[in-house]
């Protein structure tokens, strides 16, 4: 599922661009196609054009440019409540004046569906996500997070080929938020429903989706699985916005294959995989994920000195701040195992990485 | 629950609650205080005057201290019974020392009110008082026939009484008899109630104008961006910067006979010179100038609560596929509701106690109740009738009060 090709895509942004002002364009040129049945989420900064995107899926918004296609027909001029696409909006946007049964039961009613009919499917909604016994509450008379399942259930029970949910779970607390996480990720593979999931919170997105599209400044950085998109990160900005990163910039000095050799600017000459940094003599930012890097190591092609700066104990792993290469904000993540040597402040050591481990990418 | 029965005492034996009274006296006087000067003002300038002026609607003191004797003298007549000689000596009597202290053109204007024509009767009676001799039944009847006539006496009965009903029923249009029975007034004297009801449906239209103008410019003015729709209030309070007389005798130039709009009508050709509408002093006059004037109160409050409603709510009624139309009336009025409820109150009561306009540019057809009151407060000089009207109107408002927390809930009620 790591490509969708237009031809078969489900929902296809097709050259799609938006402007609201007529001067500066919010989503420039997209490109995307999303498969049936795919769990894909737009992941970037507030900013980012992600939003505009799904509003104008969802019809909210008129693209300004460019043809949004549903099915494979273009729905740029239908009208968002003849689309049929289930939503999820970040406040709920449960209707304050109807109980939880009259909330599911509106989109139905509004189908001209008969009351028999209509209580089931009510039902059911609810009970899919635990909250049957809640039908007669009003929305206000619930926490948050059954909020958020009701709204989930609502979206979900008119049965939708394709669900957009914006930020669904920006407003609860940390450990609901993961909890919610997982029930939507298992609502979607037992109703095979297409999702597109907004967020701008990179662990969100990275255990929920099959394909995540990162976004900045109105473009898709780069579109990929999540292993992909953490492992291998396309641009330096992806490899800043997913996960934590050690950035160090240089000059490519030669490249061979797919390796480069780059001259850092704190001094020192390391190797990395040549991703997407140019040819020789151009600048480049190295990205080294910090539980790849080894403290300590003997030998292999990235040894260098390093300082350590200060320590932080989190349980499970130490999180070390080191001087490497010029760089003061290196990060070494240091698995907390009975044989790994206590490290101390101020402590001179080496640290290395492979090559394989260490992208040479664009300079940012 | 812990075991230990009776109040929380603190750490040093003091009850709980009396600690907490003495620490919450500082604040609380010191809020009191605060709030005092206002208070002390509204008792004195608001309260105070209300209910001295409602007291008069039912409190008439003026015969039974000006005519003492006459008062006992007529408590004790049961109206159907001839005129008794103790009776006439006691006003008789009254009436000499009534003339002495020129008190008796305020006691003639009294009995005047209950019985038109009475007021000569005993100001050129008591002129003679001084002179008459007993057998004074006689003497009166000597004077002028209509004392003989139970209908001079029942109306002194009714004025005797210093309680009295009587100007609250002729508010609603009833008329209070010597005997205790209430009737209604006679056909030609039935205005008030006329007026009641006319100010009530002018309130209405008035209400119902504003909310079909008002909610599309407050629905407007609660989408549009934030510059774009702080220019359009300030537009919308503009009418407020303006004197209440100057906005209305614009409406007189905009809509007379002669004026603005008639012109126009005639030049399209919509009516001809000679047919021109009458659109000013009349009931048409009072609706347009009141709805211009009152439309701000209606506009304000519903932005207020609108400004509130997340556009997402609409959006999600669309998105499971609700027509606009559907979703308007079914998720967006609904919730709209408590402005309207606020709005339409406050234009509704505003308009019931409407003066100026109505006085301005009502003419005949469109004087409302307030005119009347205004009448008798300034020319017929009848306090009592004029706070017997203010007391009726209270009640009126009162039971609209009362009739939208039943509908509404004023719980619901936002302005803000």
């Amino acid at each position: 599922m790591s490509t969708v090709s237009k031809e078969d895509g489900f929902v296809v942004f097709d050259h799609v661009q938006k402007s609201y002002d007529g001067e500066t364009l919010v989503v420039k040129d997209l490109n995307l196609a999303i498969g049936k049945g795919e769990f894909l989420t737009m992941l970037g900064p507030s900013g980012s054009g992600k939003t505009t995107c799904l509003m104008m899926l969802a019809g909210f918004e008129t693209a300004t440019h460019g043809d949004i296609l549903l099915g494979g027909k273009p729905i740029n001029n239908i009208p968002p409540h003849k689309r049929g696409i289930g939503m999820v909006f970040q406040n709920y946007a449960l209707f304050p004046h109807m109980t939880v049964g009259e909330n599911l039961s509106f989109p139905l009613e509004v189908r001209k569906m008969g009351k028999a009919e209509r209580e089931e499917k009510v039902r059911n909604a609810l009970d899919m996500v635990q909250m049957g016994d809640f039908i007669n509450r009003r929305p206000a008379q619930l926490s948050g997070g059954q909020q958020q399942r009701i709204a989930l259930a609502r979206s979900l029970v008119f049965e939708p080929d394709l669900v957009l949910m914006d930020e669904p779970l920006g407003a609860l607390d940390k450990q609901l938020r993961e909890h919610m996480q997982y029930e939507i990720k298992h609502l979607h593979d037992q109703l095979g429903v297409t999702v597109v999931y907004v967020t701008h919170d990179q662990s969100e997105a990275l255990t929920m989706s099959d394909r995540v599209a990162v976004f900045d400044d109105g473009v898709i950085q780069q579109l990929a699985t999540p292993d992909d998109l953490y492992e291998r990160p396309e641009n330096a900005f992806v490899a800043q916005f997913i996960g934590e990163n050690n950035r160090l910039v240089g000059v490519v000095k030669d490249i061979s294959g797919d390796v480069a050799t780059v001259e850092v600017d704190g001094g020192g000459v390391v190797t990395a995989k040549a991703v997407n940094c140019g040819g020789a003599g151009g600048r480049t930012t190295l990205s080294i994920r910090p539980e790849r890097v080894k403290v300590g190591a003997d030998g292999g092609p990235n040894r260098t000195d390093a300082e350590v700066l200060e320590l932080i104990y989190l349980g499970d792993h130490i999180r070390c701040r080191m001087r490497v290469l010029g760089n003061e904000e290196f990060i070494v993540k240091i698995p907390n195992a009975a044989d790994n040597k206590r490290l101390v402040v101020g402590e001179k050591t080496t640290v290395g990485w492979e090559t394989e481990d260490c992208r040479a990418l664009d300079a940012s | 629950m812990s075991d230990v029965t009776g109040p929380i005492v603190t750490a040093d034996g003091v009850p709980l609650k009396r600690k907490l009274a003495q620490a919450m006296f500082r604040s609380r006087a010191r809020a009191f205080g605060l709030a005092l000067p206002l208070l002390a003002f509204i008792i004195v300038a608001f309260i105070i005057p209300i209910l001295t002026l409602l007291w008069r609607g039912v409190h008439d003191s003026r015969f039974a201290d000006y005519m003492p004797r006459t008062t006992e003298a007529v408590a004790q007549w049961d109206t159907k019974s001839p005129i008794t000689e103790d009776m006439a000596a006691a006003i008789v009597a009254d009436m000499v020392v009534a003339k002495k202290k020129h008190t008796i053109g305020r006691v003639a204007t009294r009995v005047n009110r209950e019985l038109p024509g009475t007021r000569s009767l005993f100001t050129s009676t008591a002129r003679k008082a001084k002179k008459m001799k007993p057998p004074y039944l006689e003497a009166l009847l000597k004077k002028d026939e209509k004392w003989g006539d139970n209908a001079t006496w029942q109306a002194i009965k009714i004025t005797a009484k210093t309680y009295t009903p009587a100007y609250l029923l002729q508010a609603v249009d009833l008329k209070y008899n010597a005997d205790g029975s209430i009737t209604r007034q006679p056909e030609r004297y039935r205005i008030y109630m006329k007026l009641l009801i006319r100010t009530m449906r002018i309130s209405l239209i008035v209400t119902l104008a504003t909310l079909v103008l008002g909610y599309p410019v407050a629905y407007l003015l609660s989408t549009l961006p934030v510059r774009t729709s702080n220019l359009l209030l300030i537009l919308v309070l503009l009418p407020f910067w303006t004197s209440l007389l100057v906005r209305t005798t614009s409406w007189i130039a905009i809509l007379q006979s002669e004026g603005v709009l008639n012109n126009l009508f005639v030049l399209f050709g919509i009516t001809t010179d000679q047919q021109r509408f009458s659109m000013i002093y009349n009931e048409t006059g009072v609706l347009i100038a009141m709805t211009h004037i009152l439309l701000p109160f209606m506009i304000l409050p519903l932005y207020s609560v609108m400004k509130t409603i997340p556009p997402s709510y609409v959006r999600a009624a669309k998105s499971m596929g609700a027509r606009p139309a559907t979703a308007f009336w079914r998720v967006y009025f609904p919730q709209s509701v408590p402005g309207i409820g606020a709005g339409a109150l406050l234009v509704f009561i505003l308009a019931i106690g409407y003066y100026i306009t109505p006085a301005l540019v009502g003419g005949e057809d469109g004087q409302m109740i307030s005119n009347m009151i205004d009448f008798h407060m300034r020319k017929s000089l009848n306090w009592n009738l004029a706070a017997a009207l203010g007391a009726v109107l209270l009640v009126v408002v009162l039971f609209f009060f009362w009739l939208y927390d039943r509908l509404v809930g004023i719980d619901n009620m936002k302005l803000g």
